[in-house]
């Protein structure tokens, strides 16, 4: 197509750029960025320590890392969100001071964020021009206009005007990419920018990557998926716990060797997974259909039974609809069809949960348990100390006006002996503990009302080794007392060691609810892009 | 290439989040900035009204403290300033921004009022009182129900829909008196149209609101720390998605806590027309409606502390309220300048600043220690910052006394008869300034 | 009734509004809502009356272009300092806005009357002296019979006004700083990070606010009444009232100029109908009222573009975490 002959065309100063990178003395000048002992501490948690970065122009460097390695902030540093507490940062050989975003712009810094950095009510040519200084007259039209241009130019589809309340995901990414490029950035750091989008579209990504970097631009691309590091980039830079670990070459590195590097060392999982005993129906779902205010369908047609004595995962893309589908059976979704069957162990009555309140369900005896994906913004109150927290479930019991504190102090206190859980003491506030205490806080009390049903969404994320295994523990030993656990995971090796049967969910339906046993992780990881790539051969058809 | 600009300096300092004060040093910032700022506007009063810092402060205590009536007073306004403040804490608990007091106590106001108006000279005078009470609260509660209902249904935005519902009671007032008084005078007086009704006194004028102040005092200490609704409306204010989690009825706990808000602002304005005024008027409440926010964020919204916040308040106010000036807009901007130093002050006890300092040698330090003890000199450096204030504050206070004995005040007394005599030239001069043009006017006008 | 007579005074009068709601605009554009607005228009007005003063007091005859401007510098000066105040408490230190704004009133209103008071009564005949160059700019306008009444009867801060408010729009709706200063207010991490200045836009805006509001406070005292208004309550309650003009008019400032001259119509109404001092009250009561519906209103339809901006009344920290 003509994007090849584009790509030509552009090239000429990033050829006579490669070389002069032969030509000896210019090594040097070949590093477009530099970061040297770069620190940053976040009250007492290191985020960042003594890392060390070379970024050079015209390559993809990837930065990997697991949840929590410290790889947004350490590119917020970067781009000016965040002022290093040590360190130096140095471009074209100079050390430089970035202490706002407007700095790093004035340096050709450009970052696209996870989260999207735009203003709702503003066009898309606004999203785009917004901050831009430069000299010269203000009009819109203008600005619509070069939009479009570089639009073309990289095969981009947007719409200038439509505001982006009105947008999807991968359409404010879009308008977010032409941000940055409107302003002619050199550096480009992009954060997790697949996690979001569907394979083609990723594929179409990284068709724009591949081109900015033969046009002499350099690329950060944070992700934590080792396929995208490999087919993308030039060299990989690993962080671990917040410190760098080390820079390869892409093309003289093998998977293994990046996931040993990434988790430092190699570690078999070795979940202790017990043969399912006494298995019975406990939550029948059917035909579920969800969508958002704005209309966007997030479920669609969901079916599933989740059976006592069993650990049934959940697999699928970042926002696949797996938050709506446990919101909806906590209670928490409006649902415009389909319905939730609870089967209560003690009476054998089948109950429907569908269109009831959290408060309705707990009053019908249903006990449901629910550790949400958003801890400190729904599961516990950061504010306030682990016993107030502990009885957010249980302030209701008796029919007196006031508090009982007795019960939750109590509880808060065997849950911090039992989950080893690090804290100064059961009165400090919650926001204080780090994230693995937060979780043990979070599950121990969730487990504690002796459930019949317990939904965990990425109870693992961003959590130590041992906490992890703390916490796969309790989920094993809630399976074994006869719960019904439904686990939503994003590690696939831990939903095949831990799970009995994993419900793969791809754009808001289900792809497929195989044996964990029997699986591999490459038939999960297809069931997991099936949707949506029908969808789009279902959408070319159609245009055909 | 072209040249890029670079910024040469680092930043001169950096601003970061802190919750980790220990509570001793928040107690002795906050004591220090209000003395500090007592004598800040000691000297201004010396600027302004000519009255030095010593004889100013003196002259507070005087005026709040002086004699038994004076002491009463305080703690009479004291008590109505308090229970407006503790009115607002579950609301602002529960993050909705209730700036509708002022409307609240007043309609809580009007509502006793009616009561007596209409009802005065028909039931016995007992049962009056008992209908003027329920009434009171019934109309306060109303005025905060509904911004509550629209926040809890549509989300409207409840600062803006309080405001305006403030100004709604106040014409509303107006009417009524309007309506009441037929002899075109607009004061409505307790003997002539209110039947002369009023709450029944305790002892001595000021007893009743004492009490009860008090009583809602110790009641919102415990509802908000003890009972099931205190709990449930901070996990509200916390987080709606916690809530939401948890079963509790948003709806539900917006409208009852904003009710409870209403209704205690409305036994406020009970108290006012029933008890102290024994009328209303448009400024019965005379902004403390939103005095008393102020008076409760400075409180943390915790009745305990209230009380402390409140009194400060009504010490500035009647302390300087008895400077018998001339000026009597003069309390104003004292009570103003000393809560925009506590209101200042509270960045620092949230935020911590730290200076660029020369890089190397922080760097070394740093590098060679772990976090906590890294943490742990930083307080040390604290410590020392503060011991540094503490002797700085000294020293000043020492030279500034030095100063008012010898140099100072000969200067001062200079500059302020100077002032003064620019000041009556100045005010001599536009008279006959105005004359002047008035007579070439008419001039003209011939 | 007499319509033009009526027309012309609302016209008129509603100079106060809008020259409070548009400099109220411009702050809670910024994501700053500024409760201390009436105190503002109040150290506005005593601003120019300072300003007034001073030049009375030297000068030896009365010109109108110094006799105009030295009142208005000093009100833009008197408020946009208040407004300083304001911004160094809330942006530099953070602190709540409500509060903070609340206290503003207070202390201007009283800050105001200070100063007032301290001057003495020599301003009253300031404000005589200089008031009749505030009215009339056209006197051209008598001969025009009721087009002249209508269109040309004013004095100069009320076409000022309109100025003010048409470029407000103007600058919101169509240039490089409008739509920064908006982005501002609607998302100020997003602003911050596309390069904005996020601290820079919130001071200006709310200093050149409060400077436009206090012009509201100035054209009261020297065009409307042409004398001080003891105890400022009517200025403080106007400036309530243009507080409530933002809302009604969802935060645009050319639909303020119809709104403001809607809300002075109500508030003047009374004055030119035979009514009851009672039934005036009710008709005073009706710019709430119709804020009120307004504010419902929208929230039901939740309409995108004609909500609050999105972080009006919260303060930005970069790194909050």
């Amino acid at each position: 197509m003509s994007d090849t002959d584009k790509a030509e065309k552009i090239s000429p100063p990033c050829l006579s750029f490669l070389t002069n990178q032969n030509g000896g003395k210019t090594v040097e000048n070949n590093v477009a960025l530099e970061l040297r002992n770069v620190c940053k501490y976040f009250g007492e948690v290191i985020a960042n320590k003594n890392v060390d970065l070379t970024v050079r122009k015209g390559e993809i460097l990837a930065i990997l890392g697991e949840n929590g390695s410290g790889k947004t902030t350490l590119m917020n540093m970067i781009s000016g969100i965040y002022f290093p507490d040590e360190g130096e940062i140095i471009i074209d050989g100079e050390p430089v001071v970035i202490r706002s975003p407007k700095d790093a712009f004035r340096y050709k810094i450009g970052m696209i964020h996870q989260h999207f950095k735009l203003v709702d009510v503003f066009s898309a040519g606004e999203n785009i021009v917004l901050g831009n200084s430069e000299d010269g007259k203000f009009r819109m039209k203008e600005v619509n206009a070069r939009v479009m241009e570089i639009a073309e130019k990289y095969g981009f589809h947007v719409d200038v005007k439509k505001k982006i309340y009105e947008m999807s995901v991968s359409e404010k990414q879009t308008v977010e990419i032409i941000k940055v490029l409107y302003r002619g950035a050199d550096i480009l750091i992009l954060d997790e920018p697949t996690a979001v989008l569907t394979p083609q579209e990723t594929e179409r990504l990284f068709a724009v990557l591949r081109r900015m970097r033969d046009d002499g631009k350099s690329i950060i691309i944070i992700t934590h998926k080792l396929h995208e590091v490999l087919s993308l980039s030039d060299r990989v830079s690993v962080l671990r716990k917040g410190e760098y670990i080390a820079t390869v070459e892409t093309a003289n590195t093998t998977e293994s060797e990046l996931t040993e590097m990434m988790v430092g060392k190699k570690i078999s999982l070795n979940i202790d997974r017990s043969e399912p005993k006494d298995v019975q129906e406990r939550l029948v779902v059917s035909a579920l259909n969800c969508n958002t205010r704005e209309g966007v369908k997030v479920l669609d047609n969901v079916s599933f039974t989740a059976r006592a004595g069993e650990i049934l995962g959940i697999a699928g893309i970042a926002g696949s609809g797996q938050r709506e589908l446990l919101e909806a059976i906590a209670g928490l979704q409006h649902l415009e069809s389909g319905e939730i069957i609870y089967h209560d162990p003690k009476t054998g009555e089948a109950v429907n949960l569908r269109d009831k309140t959290p408060l309705q369900i707990r009053e019908l005896g249903v006990r449901l348990s629910f550790v949400p994906e958003d801890r400190l913004g729904m599961g516990l109150v950061g504010n306030m100390d682990i016993v107030d927290n502990m009885m957010l479930r249980s302030y209701r019991k008796g029919k007196s006006a006031f508090l009982d504190r007795k019960n939750p102090q109590d509880l808060a206190d065997r849950i911090i002996e039992e989950l080893e859980v690090v804290t100064p003491g059961s009165h400090t506030p919650v926001r204080r503990l780090s994230g693995g205490n937060v979780q043990k806080v979070l599950v121990g009390r969730e487990i504690s009302l002796a459930p019949t049903v317990l939904m965990a969404a990425y109870p693992v994320r961003g959590l130590d080794i041992n906490s992890s295994y703390t916490i796969y523990n309790l989920l094993n030993s809630q399976k074994e007392n006869g719960v019904a656990v439904i686990f939503v995971g994003e590690d696939l090796d831990v939903l095949l060691e831990l799970c009995d049967r994993i419900l793969v969910i791809g754009g808001g339906k289900i792809t497929g609810i195989v044996d964990a046993r029997t699986i591999t992780k490459e038939e999960v990881g297809l069931l997991m892009t099936k949707t949506s790539s029908m969808n789009e051969e279902k959408e070319a058809e159609d245009h055909a | 290439m072209h040249k890029i600009e670079r910024p040469m300096r680092d930043p001169l300092f950096h601003i970061s989040k802190r919750d980790d004060m220990s509570w001793k040093k928040r107690f002795l910032l906050r004591g220090g900035v209000i003395l500090f700022s007592f004598l800040f506007t000691g000297i201004l009063s010396w600027i302004l009204i000519g009255v030095d810092p010593f004889t100013f402060i003196g002259k507070l205590f005087e005026g709040t403290f002086g004699t038994s009536r004076r002491i009463w007073l305080l703690l009479r306004n004291l008590a109505i300033l308090l229970c407006i403040a503790l009115a607002l804490a579950p609301a602002f608990k529960m993050r909705f921004w209730n700036i509708g007091a002022e409307g609240q106590v007043l309609m809580g106001g009007l509502a006793t009022a009616i009561c007596m108006y209409y009802l005065g000279d028909k039931l016995p005078e007992p049962v009056v009182w008992l209908f003027m009470v329920v009434a009171g609260i019934l109309a306060g509660a109303l005025w905060a129900v509904i911004p509550a209902i629209c926040k809890a249904y549509w989300n409207t935005n409840e600062t803006l829909f309080t405001l305006m519902m403030n100004y709604v009671a106040i014409q509303l007032v107006s009417f009524f008196t309007n309506v009441w008084v037929k002899d075109g005078s607009g004061v409505l007086k307790n003997a002539t149209h209110l039947n002369g009704i009023k709450l029944p006194e305790l002892g001595n004028p000021y007893l009743l609101t004492l009490l009860v102040a008090v009583l809602l005092t110790v009641g919102m200490f415990i509802y908000l720390k003890y009972s099931k609704h205190g709990y449930e409306l901070s996990v509200v204010g916390e987080s709606e998605n916690t809530a939401r989690y948890i079963g509790i009825n948003v709806k539900k706990v917006i409208i009852r806590t904003m009710a409870l808000s209403g209704a205690i602002c409305g036994i406020t304005g009970v108290l006012l027309v029933g008890a102290i005024n024994g009328s209303v008027t448009t400024a019965t409440v005379g902004g403390q409606g939103f005095t008393g926010i102020i008076v409760s964020w400075l409180g943390k919204f915790n009745p305990g502390f209230m009380v402390l916040t409140s009194f400060l308040v009504i010490f500035l106010d009647r302390g300087t309220g008895q400077l018998n000036l001339t000026n009597n807009a003069f309390p104003a901007i004292v009570t103003g300048i000393v809560i925009f130093f506590i209101i200042g002050c509270e960045f620092f006890i949230s935020y911590r600043l730290k200076f660029r300092k020369k890089k190397k040698q922080e760097g070394e330090v740093l590098q060679t220690e772990d976090a906590p003890a890294a943490e742990q000199t930083e307080e040390a450096k604290e410590r020392n910052l503060l011991q540094k204030i503490g002797d700085g504050a000294k020293n000043c206070v020492l030279t500034a006394a030095r100063g008012v004995k010898k140099g100072a005040l000969f200067i001062g007394n200079q500059t302020a008869k100077a002032f003064r005599k620019g000041k009556d030239l100045f005010k001599k001069k536009p008279k006959e300034k105005a004359e002047e043009t008035q007579t070439e006017k008419e001039e003209e006008d011939v | 009734m007499n319509i033009i007579a009526f027309l012309s005074s609302a016209i008129r009068f509603s100079a106060v509004f809008l020259f409070g709601s548009t400099g109220e605009t411009i702050t809670e554009k910024s994501g700053h809502l500024n409760l201390g607005t009436p105190g503002i228009m109040c150290m506005g007005a005593i601003g120019g009356c300072v300003g007034a003063n001073i030049y009375v007091s030297n000068a030896n005859t009365i010109h109108a272009v110094p006799a105009i401007l030295l009142p208005l510098l000093f009100a833009l000066l008197f408020a946009g300092l208040t407004g300083l105040l304001y911004c160094f408490l809330t942006v530099s230190l953070r602190s709540n806005q409500n509060v903070t704004g609340l206290m503003i009133t207070t202390f201007g209103v009283g800050l105001a009357k200070f100063i007032k008071a301290d001057l003495g009564e020599s301003v009253d005949a300031a404000i005589g002296a200089v008031c009749t160059h505030f009215r009339n700019l056209f006197p051209f306008a008598d001969n025009l019979g009721w087009f002249g009444e209508i269109f040309f009867s004013y004095g100069i801060l009320v076409y000022l006004a309109i100025a003010v408010a048409v470029a407000t729009a103007i600058i919101l709706k169509k240039t490089r700083v409008g739509l920064h200063l908006r982005a501002v207010g609607e998302n100020p991490a997003t602003a911050d990070a596309a390069g904005i200045n996020v601290t820079a836009y919130r001071y200006t805006a709310t200093v050149v606010g409060s400077a436009v509001s206090g012009l509201g406070g100035l054209f009261f005292i020297f065009d409307y009444m042409g004398a001080w208004d003891s105890g400022l309550t009517s200025t403080e309650a106007l400036g309530w009232l243009a507080v409530a003009l933002v809302i009604f008019t969802v935060w645009k400032p050319d639909l303020g100029i119809l709104g403001s001259i809607l809300f002075s119509a109500l508030y003047l109404l009374p004055n030119f109908v035979e009514v009851s001092f009672a039934m005036r009250d009710l008709f005073n009561m009706l710019p709430y009222i119709v804020t009120i519906v307004v504010l419902v209103l929208t929230s039901m339809r939740k309409k995108r573009e004609s909500q609050p901006p999105a972080n009006l009344g919260l303060n930005y920290f970069r790194e909050e975490r």
